[in-house]
């Protein structure tokens, strides 16, 4: 102990302290704080790179499952329409089938009806010109018959005759 | 970038060179005086201390027969009621005495003395000098070291803080391949022990305090000869600011656990109190003793094998002490990672104490 504190030079501490902690202050300003803020930058930089390429990774898995779904759903889409227009399709033809009957069936009641009537009024017009004509040939009938006096009572008998009453 | 790597191995050669000749000159010393091993023993502790003067290499001229030093004077700095300033070449290694003022100051044993104008020294019973002693503030080998780690580090994470602007959030240069140590730091030594929560104020503090040891503890086992980490003042400085920053960011919980231990009788609370004080200290304390010892320990074990080399003067021995002394300098490559690592781990680990925080309904 009495050899160390004899070996002890109180100038060597001196200069030992003051330029230990000038040198403490001078790296911690101009090399340790700019060395491990870059490396501590750089370090996040790494580490933000990997978790992003992970979650990168992450959602181009979960895209292709989207991707999976969405055909998988487009397909049963198209399935049932498919489905739905076959369907349709044979109901349109039905129905379509059903008013072309009611169709057809109203066209030719119509037409039926007008055939009556043009019946009808074909008949009522012969009647008329039947009437007409007996008319007129009971006219001329009655004109001959009656130019002489012998015709005429012949037919007053006749007449009175033909309407027993 | 290349032009760097040139420049840093053209400084290592010259190095090695440097701690070739220093080795020459412990031969040339023994031949004068006869009695190696004492010789040794002096040099490695001479190695072990601080010095006033940066030597590479120092040998005796044979025609002058007076020792030569290779290296460079740094500035001498007393303070002896005002201020003294004189280069350490005017000590010229003890032998001279340097007037200044009205004092005179010689080196004795690495440290400065007032003497009289011949330069006489007095001794107590234990053979210790008695002459007073000026607060010595010189530029010292040790403090040139420091600085020039101190301003290496600052180039160093300068750039690799710099870089990452420059190219985009990755490290480039020299500087990329201390990240890795830098995140370690963070990783390993400060979240675990501190928290996720309040470690990031504790990073500058825990950073700087890995490299300088480690750094330091390295320049050590360079053939430079400079032995930083391995000084009870550095280790004291070191253990100090940890004792200090533990204290002033100590919570609630911290210093309810030092003087009124919860979960325990009331009196073994009475008990504890003192020894949990003593424990502030002791924590620190141990902090530097063991960085002081493991660092000297493995100098004096370094050098002494490399010593044995030319005790022995045989092909066998000096071989043996050869492949010893380069299994002990890998060995000391870890070891100065790993004085650097416990410091900063039981620093982190003591300011993890501090700023903890529990619920007052538990009893831990």
């Amino acid at each position: 102990m009495e050899k160390l504190i004899n070996e002890f030079s109180f100038g060597l501490f001196f200069w030992q302290s003051l330029i230990f902690i000038g040198l403490i202050l001078l790296l911690r300003k101009f090399a340790w704080k700019p060395i491990l803020d870059a490396v501590n930058k750089r370090e996040t930089s790494i580490k933000d790179a990997m978790n992003a390429a992970e979650e990168a990774k992450k959602e181009m898995a979960s895209i292709q499952e989207d991707n999976q779904k969405v055909l998988k759903e487009a397909r049963a889409e198209r399935e049932s329409l498919l489905k739905e227009a076959r369907s349709n399709g044979a109901d349109i033809v039905a129905q379509a089938k059903a008013e072309a009957k009611a169709e057809a069936d109203k066209i030719f009641a119509q037409a039926q009806e007008s055939i009556q009537n043009e019946k009808r009024a074909a008949l009522t017009e012969l009647k008329n010109q039947v009437a007409q004509i007996s008319l007129d040939i009971a006219e001329k009938v009655i004109d001959s018959e009656l130019e002489s006096k012998e015709k005429q009572s012949k037919l007053v008998n006749q007449l009175i005759k033909d309407t027993s009453l | 970038m290349s032009k760097r790597l040139y420049l840093y191995l053209s400084a290592f050669i010259l190095t090695s060179f440097s701690s070739l000749s220093a080795k020459d000159s412990n031969t040339k010393e023994y031949e004068s005086t006869g009695d190696l091993k004492s010789e040794i023993k002096a040099y490695i502790l001479h190695h072990l201390q601080d010095s006033h003067d940066f030597n590479l290499l120092s040998y005796k001229d044979k025609t002058t027969n007076e020792k030569v030093y290779i290296g460079m004077p740094l500035p001498v700095i007393l303070w002896d009621n005002g201020l003294k300033m004189f280069s350490s070449s005017m000590l010229k290694h003890g032998k001279n005495v340097v007037q200044k003022g009205d004092n005179y100051y010689k080196l004795y044993h690495g440290k400065i003395y007032r003497t009289d104008a011949q330069g006489t020294i007095t001794y107590d019973d234990h053979h210790h000098p008695t002459n007073f002693k000026p607060i010595d503030f010189s530029i010292t080998k040790n403090v040139i070291s420091i600085l020039l780690t101190a301003l290496l580090m600052f180039v160093l994470f300068r750039g690799l803080a710099q870089s990452y602007h420059k190219n985009g959030m990755i490290a480039k240069g020299v500087g990329r391949f201390f990240e890795p140590i830098v995140l370690y730091v963070r990783d390993e030594i400060a979240i675990p022990n501190i928290g996720e929560k309040h470690h990031r104020r504790f990073m500058g503090y825990l950073l700087t305090l890995f490299f300088f040891i480690w750094f330091l503890n390295l320049l050590g086992l360079t053939p430079l000869g400079i032995n930083v980490t391995g000084n009870i003042a550095i280790t004291f400085c070191l253990a100090l600011i940890t004792f200090f920053i533990t204290n002033f960011v100590g919570k609630k919980y911290y210093w309810k656990h030092i003087f009124w231990m919860p979960g325990v009788p009331w009196a073994m609370k009475i008990i504890l109190a003192p020894i949990e004080l003593l424990g502030l200290i002791i924590k620190p304390f141990s902090l530097m003793i063991r960085l002081y010892a493991n660092i000297s320990a493995g100098h004096i074990v370094l050098m002494s094998l490399i010593a044995l080399i030319f005790i022995f003067k045989n092909w066998i021995g000096s071989s043996l002490s050869f492949v010893l002394a380069f299994s002990i300098s890998i060995i000391e490559i870890l070891v100065a990672l790993l004085q650097a690592y416990i410091f900063t781990v039981l620093s982190a680990l003591y300011f993890g104490f501090a700023v903890e925080e529990h619920d007052e309904n538990d009893d831990h």
